[in-house]
């Protein structure tokens, strides 16, 4: 190595090049790729809702089947009212619930699923009529016994039978917490009801040990007992009146959510029934 | 590495020099990665693409690197090489790229990329310090296959995605042993696997750098 490379000016020079080389490797590498990375992620999404919603078959069109069967929609939870405000295809939850202005802090005895902060709207995917549709797909996330799981819940178009219900998004231990993707065990919630006779906004539907015996039991994952308290604890939260509760309160009444404009009235009678 | 030439330089680090298994280099993502076969391989096939792209590239600005900065330099290919790779699969291979999720992007800190960067690159033609890369590179994804397919084989009773052993979860027989799918698995396996390459080769033997004392005795103890 000549012993010129160790002058000042040359490290600067090597270093400064180098730097500049790799930049624009690297930029060019993240633009010309991004609109196919964009396209993956919304592809995945899609494809897991129509997962959950029980309509996707492997080697289908997602994209198709997405647009022709699904309408994305922005609920406001607390009134459960459908909002213009924001446009579902590009709403992110997730980033709802820092922001200030559409999300707000939990505080330590009403925040179960772990989630110190929540947004004020969420997005629902609804399969079928937009006016009376036959599946209503929530998005509920939570924390599980490793980290935030992320899913969807799909809902029957009366608010209150469960289709069926998927996790995107985890970090459960493999062959314990993480069968909550294991078919099998999705299958069991086909048919479970999300509120009990008193119709009230408190979610039943609760994960139990050694066999589920009624309507709102679901059995919980063998070995995995705080996966398992973590699904229920995110269900409880989600179907709370701080979650999807005054919306789906609509559908099991039969007043359908309206947009914001004149709605007031209306979610009085909703919640009533 | 006296002799350089491209057949051994391409060759001898799969079996003779492996670096997982002589070196003990680069087992922190071979315990993560090796939880299935496809993503043992893809894995694989990201690593050898980094060390021997980084390997040309060091070897090429060999003579104008000053020494005082050379690791950085080579941080900046390596890392700037696995960006690159990670926005690829992020595009070409999504649901891969989410299973590896952070091990692509910690490819910066395998130890074999960096080692080869260094200890060859720094002193060989680009051509030989290429090959030697692939070679590198070949040896590492030698290990994470034979280690993945015993982790998928064992504990999900498939391998590549297909199923051989039908698991009592979906009807089968075969109850999956859950530790498999766990890290600790695979330091059994790499393990064990070290143990048959140097029985096979047994100049791979290290030599005892020291003897343990023995145990004292019961009686003497107390």
């Amino acid at each position: 190595m000549a012993q010129g490379n160790n002058s000042i000016k040359k490290i600067l020079i090597v270093a400064f090049s180098l730097c500049i080389v790799c930049s624009v490797i690297v930029s060019t590498a993240a633009v010309a790729l991004r609109p196919a990375q964009q396209l993956n992620q919304e592809l995945d999404r899609k494809t897991n809702i129509l997962n959950v919603a029980r309509l996707y078959e492997p080697g289908m069109d997602v994209e198709e089947a997405f647009r022709e069967q699904i309408t994305a929609r922005v609920v406001e939870l607390e009134t459960g009212e459908y909002t213009d405000e924001f446009d579902p295809e590009t709403f992110d939850g997730f980033e709802a619930a820092r922001d200030p202005a559409t999300g707000r802090t939990l505080s330590g005895d009403r925040d179960i699923a772990g989630l110190s902060r929540v947004e004020n709207y969420a997005t629902v995917y609804l399969v079928g009529e937009e006016e009376d549709p036959d599946q209503i797909v929530l998005p509920i996330r939570g924390q599980g016994l490793w980290g935030r799981m992320m899913g969807f819940l799909s809902v029957e178009g009366d608010g209150n039978t469960i289709v069926s219900i998927t996790y995107y998004d985890h970090s459960e231990t493999p062959g314990l917490g993480a069968e909550v993707n294991n078919p099998r065990w999705q299958a069991q919630w086909e048919g479970k009801e999300i509120y009990d006779e008193e119709g009230d906004l408190s979610p039943a539907i609760h994960l139990t040990k050694g066999g589920a015996s009624n309507e709102n039991e679901v059995d919980a994952l063998s070995g995995a007992t705080l996966t398992s308290n973590g699904v229920t604890n995110m269900l409880q939260f989600w179907l709370s009146e701080e979650g999807f509760g005054p919306y789906l309160a609509k559908f099991r009444s039969g007043t359908e959510p309206e947009d914001a404009e004149n709605t007031d009235t209306d979610f009085e009678d909703g919640e009533g029934a | 590495m006296a002799d350089v030439n491209a057949k051994s330089v391409l060759t001898a680090p799969i079996f003779q020099n492996n670096p997982i298994a002589l070196q003990i280099l680069g087992i922190c993502s071979a315990l993560a990665v090796t939880t299935s076969m496809s993503v043992s391989l893809v894995m694989a096939l990201a690593v050898i693409f980094v060390t021997s792209l980084s390997s040309f590239f060091v070897s090429l600005i060999r003579n104008h690197i000053p020494s005082a900065i050379r690791i950085i330099v080579q941080m900046t290919i390596i890392a700037s090489l696995v960006i690159v790779v990670d926005q690829i699969l992020k595009a070409y291979a999504y649901e891969m790229s989410k299973q590896l999720s952070v091990f692509v992007g910690l490819i910066i800190t395998n130890c074999i990329v960096m080692g080869r960067a260094e200890g060859f690159a720094m002193s060989n033609t680009p051509g030989m310090s290429f090959l030697d890369g692939i070679g590198n590179g070949l040896g590492y994804g030698f290990v994470l296959l034979v280690v993945g397919f015993f982790r998928e084989l064992l504990g999900a009773g498939s391998v590549f995605g297909f199923t051989i052993l039908p698991m009592v979860q979906n009807g089968g027989w075969y109850v999956p042993n859950g530790l498999m799918l766990l890290p600790p698995s695979a330091f059994f396996i790499i393990g064990l696997l070290i143990w048959v390459l140097r029985s096979i080769n047994p100049e791979q033997v290290e030599s005892t750098e020291f003897k343990m004392k023995e145990n004292s005795k019961p009686q003497e103890a107390v």
